[in-house]
Parts: C-alpha cells; sequence; structure tokens
C-alpha cells in the first residue's frame, strides 16, 4: 500500500499543479471578462443579482444575451466557473498538499473568491459605487496573485529547487515593484470607475504641457496613474537590471526579468492606445489584463527571489494525513516559512 | 472555517440590505406636495400671461454620431443617430426650458396624475426630452421585442435600475424632488439615452419644431427662465410679465 501511495504521489502532485495552473488561466480570463464589461459601460445591463433579469443565471437563454447582456451575464458565468474551480482546488490542496501554509493558501483563495462574488453583487445592486467598484478590481488582483501563487509553490521545479538564490537586495527590490505595480492597479482602477481615463485627453503630454495646467480631481487621478506608470517602470528595470548582472546563470530568475520587460513595454504602448483611441473597449481591455499580467510576473520573480527563505523540498502525499503531534515524528519536511 | 463564515457575515449583511433596500427606490416614493406657503392660492387665470419664445445656436454643430444597432438584431435597424443635436429651421430640438426662479411659494398646482410616457421602439427612447412634475408618474414602455433597462441617474432622486425582459411590459417611476436634466440609459444598448425634467410646477416646455416654446398661464411677477440642453449646457434669461402679458424670450446656445 505505502509503494502505490509512493508510486501514485508523484503524479498526482504533477496534475495537481496542473490544475492550480488552469485555475489561474480561467483567472485572467475572467479579468479579461471584467474588463471587458466595465469597458463596455455594461456593468448594469444586468439589473438584479444573483438573478439575471429575474432567471437562474445558468438558465437564462442564449437568445437573451444581447447588447452589453453579453459581457456582463458572461463575466457572472465566468466568474462562477472560477468560483467553482477554486473550490475544487482548495480541496484537492488540503488533500494532498503536506506544507500546512500551502493548504490554508488554497482556501485563502475560496475566501477572496466568495468575497470577490459578494462585491461584484453588491456593486450592481448599488449601481457601481467607485469604493465598491475598485474593491472589485483590487480584489480580483489579489485573488489572481493567490492563484498565481499556488500555481508556483505546486511546481516540481519549486518544489525540488536546488541551491536557491539567497540575495537580500533582489529582496527588496523585487517585493518593492511588486508593491508598486499593484498599487499602480489600484489607481487604475480608481481612474477607471470614477470615468477620469480620458480627463487628461492627450499622450504622452498633459494638455500639451508636461505637468497639466488645470486640475480636479480626476485629472489628478489620471496624472497620478501616469506618473505611477514611471515609477513602475523605474522599478522594473532596476529589478530586472539587478537579476541580469548578478544571476545571468539563473533561468528562473532571468526569464521572469526579461518578461517584465517586455510586459512593462507592451503596457506603455496599450496605455498610450487607450487615450489615442478614445478608451476602446477591446485595448482597454488589454491593457486591464496586460497590467495583471505584469503583477503576475513581478510577483513569481519576488517569491522566487524569497525561495531561499521557504522549506527546501517537499514530498508530496497521497491523502490527507492526521497532522503530526510535534515535527520531530513527522515523516515529512517542515512545513512553513523558515523562520 | 468558523473564522471564514465570520469574515463574511458583514458582507453577508450589507448584501442583505442592498438587496432589501437598493432597488426600486423611486418608485416607492410617496406623493408629495409640492413646497407651497399655509396661504399660498391658485394662479388666477384672469392675470395670466404667457413666455414664449426660441432656443438657437451659434456656430455649427458637430454631427451627430452613427448608432450601429448590430449587437442586437431585434432593434431593427442597422444604423441609428443620436439625437443630440436635432435643429429645424435654426432651431434646436429637445432643449428644457422652465421657470427656474420667481414663482416662490406663493401658488398651490394640482400634481396631474395622467402619467408622462416614454416609449422604448427599435431601441430608441421617443420622445427624447419630457417634463415631468414632482410625484407625477413617469411611465416607460418597452415596445420592443427584446430586453431594456431603464437605468436613471438622478443625483437629487434615488438611482434606478429596473430591467424589461420583454415587450409589453411598463414600469412607473416618480420623483420627489425637483431636477433638471436626470438623465436616463439603457446599459443594454449603449447608446440608448433620454433625459427628464422635473419640475415642482407646470411652467416648462420642450423645444419642438423651429427650437420654439410656450409656457402659458404663468402669473405676473419677475422669473429667471432656464434653457438646459444634455450637452450645451444651461442659458438663464430673466422676464417681468404684467396681467395678461406676453414676453418671448430667445435663448442663444454656442456651439462646443
Amino acid at each position: 500500500m505505502h509503494d502505490r501511495a509512493s508510486h501514485l504521489a508523484p503524479r498526482i502532485s504533477r496534475w495537481h499543479h496542473r490544475y492550480a495552473t488552469l485555475v489561474a488561466a480561467c483567472t485572467i480570463l475572467l479579468i479579461a471578462a471584467g474588463g471587458m464589461v466595465t469597458s463596455t459601460g455594461s456593468g448594469l445591463s444586468v439589473p438584479d443579482w444573483p438573478t439575471t433579469y429575474g432567471w437562474n443565471m445558468f438558465t437564462f437563454p442564449v437568445s437573451k444575451w444581447v447588447g452589453g447582456i453579453r459581457y456582463e451575464h458572461s463575466h457572472r458565468l465566468i466568474a462562477s466557473t472560477v468560483g467553482f474551480l477554486t473550490i475544487i482546488l482548495a480541496v484537492w490542496t488540503w488533500r494532498v498538499e503536506p506544507r500546512a501554509w500551502v493548504r490554508k493558501l488554497g482556501f485563502a483563495a475560496l475566501g477572496a473568491v466568495v468575497l470577490q462574488g459578494l462585491l461584484g453583487g453588491i456593486t450592481v445592486l448599488l449601481f457601481l459605487p467607485p469604493a465598491v467598484s475598485i474593491g472589485h478590481a483590487g480584489l480580483a488582483q489579489i485573488f489572481f496573485c493567490l492563484t498565481i501563487t499556488m500555481a508556483l509553490v505546486t511546481s516540481p521545479v519549486w518544489k525540488n529547487a536546488v541551491q536557491p538564490v539567497d540575495d537580500p537586495m533582489l529582496r527588496r527590490v523585487a517585493a518593492l515593484t511588486t508593491a508598486l505595480v499593484y498599487t499602480q492597479i489600484i489607481v487604475g482602477a480608481t481612474m477607471r470607475h470614477n470615468a477620469a481615463g480620458l480627463a487628461i485627453p492627450d499622450f504622452p503630454l498633459a494638455f500639451g504641457h508636461v505637468i497639466p495646467p488645470v486640475w480636479n480631481a480626476k485629472v489628478a487621478v489620471n496624472f497620478a496613474h501616469r506618473v505611477g506608470a514611471l515609477l513602475v517602470t523605474l522599478s522594473i528595470l532596476a529589478t530586472s537590471s539587478h537579476v541580469l548582472y548578478h544571476h545571468p546563470q539563473r533561468r528562473e530568475l532571468v526569464r521572469p526579468a526579461l518578461l517584465l520587460l517586455a510586459l512593462v513595454f507592451a503596457q506603455i504602448t496599450l496605455g498610450a492606445f487607450v487615450v489615442w483611441s478614445g478608451k476602446n473597449p477591446l485595448i482597454n481591455t488589454a491593457h486591464v489584463v496586460n497590467g495583471a499580467a505584469v503583477l503576475a510576473t513581478s510577483l513569481v520573480l519576488t517569491l522566487r527571489s524569497f525561495r531561499a527563505r521557504f522549506e527546501r523540498s517537499v514530498q508530496p502525499i497521497v491523502q490527507a494525513q492526521p497532522r503530526p503531534s510535534s515535527p520531530a515524528s513527522s515523516p515529512l519536511p517542515p512545513h512553513g516559512v523558515r523562520p | 472555517m468558523s473564522r471564514i463564515y465570520k469574515a463574511l457575515a458583514p458582507v453577508a449583511l450589507s448584501l442583505a440590505i442592498a438587496a432589501c433596500g437598493g432597488h426600486d427606490a423611486s418608485q416607492s416614493a410617496a406623493p408629495a406636495s409640492p413646497k407651497a406657503a399655509p396661504g399660498a392660492v391658485k394662479v388666477d387665470a384672469a392675470t395670466a400671461g404667457t413666455i414664449s419664445g426660441r432656443v438657437v445656436v451659434e456656430g455649427t454643430l458637430p454631427e451627430n454620431p452613427v448608432i450601429k444597432t448590430s449587437s442586437d438584431p431585434a432593434c431593427g435597424s442597422d444604423e441609428l443617430r443620436s439625437e443630440t443635436y436635432v435643429v429645424d429651421h435654426g432651431g434646436l430640438k429637445n432643449v428644457f426650458v422652465y421657470i427656474k426662479d420667481g414663482l416662490g411659494n406663493k401658488y398651490v398646482f394640482e400634481t396631474p396624475t395622467e402619467p408622462v410616457k416614454i416609449d422604448q421602439k427599435g431601441c430608441h427612447y421617443t420622445p427624447h426630452v419630457v417634463g415631468v412634475r414632482t410625484t407625477q408618474p413617469l411611465e416607460i414602455i418597452n415596445s420592443d421585442n427584446t430586453l431594456h433597462n431603464v437605468h436613471g441617474m438622478p443625483k437629487a432622486n434615488p438611482e434606478f435600475n429596473k430591467g424589461q425582459m420583454i415587450a409589453g411590459v411598463k414600469n412607473d417611476f416618480t420623483f420627489n424632488a425637483p431636477e433638471v436634466l436626470i438623465p436616463l440609459k439603457c446599459d443594454v444598448h449603449a447608446w440608448m439615452n433620454a433625459y427628464v425634467g422635473v419640475v415642482d410646477h407646470p411652467y416648462f416646455a420642450v423645444t419642438g419644431d423651429g427650437g420654439k416654446f410656450e409656457l402659458r398661464g404663468v402669473p405676473p411677477g419677475s422669473y429667471s427662465v432656464e434653457a438646459v440642453h444634455e450637452k450645451l449646457g444651461r442659458v438663464s434669461l430673466p422676464v417681468t410679465l404684467g396681467n395678461k402679458d406676453s414676453k418671448e424670450l430667445t435663448f442663444s446656445f454656442k456651439a462646443q
């Protein structure tokens, strides 16, 4: 029996990682669907929640998916699917994952997606108040980060890492970059949900000047997003340069560092086209999705820079086992973050 | 798990409150009399006069954008034109004109119980601008074989958003506070919009052919009359009306 369990464990672990990756991929699709809802102004095209024009969400006829409803309703269905996938992820993780903090991460993701669904419903029922809608946008990114983290830390590369990089400077600069990217996304959501996306109608200048000559709340948040883009770009340049200069042989760091550079370049280009196109919904949504990709990539780089702080290796288990009473008596390696 | 439940409890509570109290607030408003002093009287028809005139535009207005309705085949026509700027013989239609100041609370006015109607036909609001009295019903009808949502976005009155699933559905909405203008939109068909001017007296009109308007039965006095356009903004003019007097006003908007 033990032999069979040992034989099955790596396969189950591999599928568990693949499934976590699938949930993260579905989440980026969900963010894209949400981006289309706000970009097309369809957030209130379905006035009720959790029903859809009085119908059960899952039985609402496809023939009625017209105009803005197709964006809002498909967003709700994708969200429900992601919620369901997250339930499975949390339960599966609880059963097969030996690290307690990863098991908790699974349920944190589940809690986040439930809260996210409630925020989505509340913002519809309250006619999209900016504070709730911004909270919905911010929590979406946190949930996405949780799924990315689940996918990363369940990967064989993470679990079997040998001699991970232990560079305090990299840890600091990478973590700062991730924090800056998240803050920038929140500023962007604030701009988006206060209809301030074109408050400054030109780019790269602002009303033909470097500093806007006129100021109000919308101009201020729009300009803050532009300044934020500059800070994020500088921070990404610093992080990537550090990786390329100090750790050029570490593929697990070089690859996200290069990807970050490409993504931030794409993000600035998309941001410019958002303004030049007068907020074309597809470009707007691509900007939102690419922003999430920047955050995810920065997070991966940050987590890998912290890899040495985590336990060295993990042996997967096949099914839930009683918690060991003390680490000394456990057949498993120590769980959680090393003190 | 119990921690999760505890953490979600406030959210669930606020959701329940929202579900109970966040909808159709405008329809639950009880009829309220417009402000009137205790000694207020009805307007004496024998001394009342008329304020009439037209609304014109200086400069060249932008062309109304073409609207593609292909996102919903039930809307019929492939293309519509927005009704933001409708010029007829040099006059601007769809401008809401009303007495803004000067009536005070000296007069009492009966509020009509007959609803003002807006129809949704061909994914298009008809008429584009209406006036309604405070507490008077505004009836919005769906004559289309598709879904609409009626989303009112007032500032002084409660916001509302009502789904109309099938043709023939009607909903009444009332407004307790005067407010000019309240935008209405359909989020299903993003191009659909209309405007409602809510006042607590009968002296209002929407400009028609030639940009003309007429306010009848106005008691003698000095007033500020305001013309409001959905995009061009507001223009106010003073006018003094004597017994059985008639005055003409010309409002001029500048094309932006």
